[in-house]
């Protein structure tokens, strides 16, 4: 290795840039030339001074705020620019503001309820409370909700659709005691919430991705069906078709 | 209507959640590129409006230096403004002939000197003070802490331009430490 070549490949051996072959050979050009070995100290010298030498700028509080208005947020951002929109515009009649508005707060409290039943999910795994009534029989799990909540959930076996039935328990969604019905598929855990008068009711099955969970919602005979898990889109799909498939066979049968 | 749906409600959330931790970086880079604290800001806040427009485009992978490389593009723009910066970034050798006017190296053999601790700020203004080429790729290694590939992307030129530019760079801030020194 000559000087020149030496000269800059020292940089990147003080910078951590050189594999082990390439690193021994500009040390050992160093080892025997009194230049650039007195290079690579001074260097390194100035490499620890600009590390030492605070030469960051903390970007400015207001900056931060500036930006962070700027970027659309959350849902009260959004209800802001809303009033404020009207507030500015006058061309709506306050009619068309209600029913914007009515719009939006239902969206928040359905968001909030998105978000619960995932706590309630995330609780559900973390607590070791998957299940207050443990049993694959749905003549078992389905009367035990007797008595304990004002709704009969629709209890289904879908073992033989690949969705093991494990279970039932009470939890919390919006303030309201819900019942949950369990499954699981292979290692993944479905918590299916059951609910009356929480959240909307839809027109048809709706799939969303919330924090990185998959949930699946319908209604069935007046109730609010809400799956959650980690299983994909495609089998939680399938878990919501093939149990209501088997709800209105049950029915009819 | 100003009403921002709920797809374009998770993209802000993901935006922020990846984006915002960087802002100390963009900021830093804008101060060393631009060299003043009310254009630096403004930079700042363009690149990430423009980060977030174009949020979708990001592959994955490290984001900061996507972030740099949306901010460096903004201080072009801002430099074309100017009107003064095209000439001395886009053409390196003017910016070392330049450097050689602005910089002189230390008369006696600069191997043989220590060189002594400055403080914080005096090592800022030695950087600030270096041809724009180099102040980027030496601000880019030494305060953002990239990787020679990185830099490479950033600036959109080979890893060997990276390799020299920082050998340069480095070289020029230390003629200036020690000329300071021999100042003091």
């Amino acid at each position: 290795m000559t000087c020149d070549e030496a000269e800059v490949m020292l940089h990147a051996l003080i910078d951590d840039e050189l594999d082990a072959g390439h690193a021994r050979e500009v040390e050992t050009h160093a080892a025997g030339c009194a230049r650039c070995a007195a290079q690579l100290a001074s260097y390194r010298d100035l490499r620890q001074a600009l590390r030492g030498g605070n030469l960051r700028h903390m970007a400015p509080a207001s900056l931060r705020r500036s930006i962070d208005r700027a970027v659309p947020s959350t849902a009260a951002t959004d209800r802001r620019t809303l009033l404020k929109g009207f507030a500015l515009g006058g061309l709506l009649s306050a009619a068309a503001a209600a029913s914007v508005m009515l719009v939006v707060v239902r969206e928040d409290r359905d968001q909030r309820i998105l978000s619960e039943a995932i706590s309630a999910h995330l609780r559900s795994l973390q607590a070791d409370h998957l299940t207050d009534v443990l049993s694959t029989d749905q003549h078992t799990v389905k009367p035990w909700f007797n008595g304990r909540i004002d709704l009969a959930p629709p209890v289904i076996d879908l073992a033989g659709q690949g969705f093991t039935l494990i279970g039932g328990r009470l939890d919390f969604i919006d303030g309201k005691s819900v019942a949950v019905i369990v499954y699981r598929r292979r290692v993944h855990v479905i918590n299916l919430f059951v609910t009356q008068g929480v959240g909307m009711s839809l027109p048809g099955p709706k799939m969303e991705t919330v924090q990185g969970f998959n949930i699946r919602r319908w209604t069935d005979q007046g109730l609010n069906m809400l799956a959650v898990s980690d299983i994909n889109r495609e089998e939680l799909d399938e878990f919501g078709n093939k149990f209501e498939e088997a709800a209105r066979a049950a029915r009819a049968s | 209507m100003a009403y921002e749906g709920g797809c374009d409600r998770g993209k802000a959330e993901r935006f922020r959640a990846a984006a915002l931790p960087y802002l100390d970086d963009v900021y830093t880079l804008a101060r060393y590129l631009l060299r003043n604290t009310a254009d630096a800001e403004d930079a700042a806040q363009e690149c990430y409006l423009r980060a977030f427009r174009h949020f979708e485009t990001f592959r994955g992978g490290p984001i900061k230096p996507w972030l740099l490389a949306i901010l460096r593009n903004v201080c072009r723009a801002e430099y074309a403004r100017r009107g003064a910066l095209a000439a001395v970034v886009d053409n390196v050798d003017e910016a070392e002939n330049k450097a050689d006017g602005l910089w002189s190296e230390a008369q006696h053999s600069p191997e043989t000197e220590t060189l002594h601790r400055l403080d914080g700020e005096n090592m800022q203004r030695l950087i600030t003070q270096l041809p724009a080429v180099f102040r980027e790729t030496i601000v880019l290694r030494e305060v953002n802490d990239l990787s020679y590939r990185e830099i490479a992307d950033v600036t959109g030129v080979p890893v060997g331009t990276v390799m020299s530019r920082l050998a340069r760079a480095r070289e020029l801030l230390r003629a200036a430490w020690l000329a300071e020194e021999k100042d003091s």
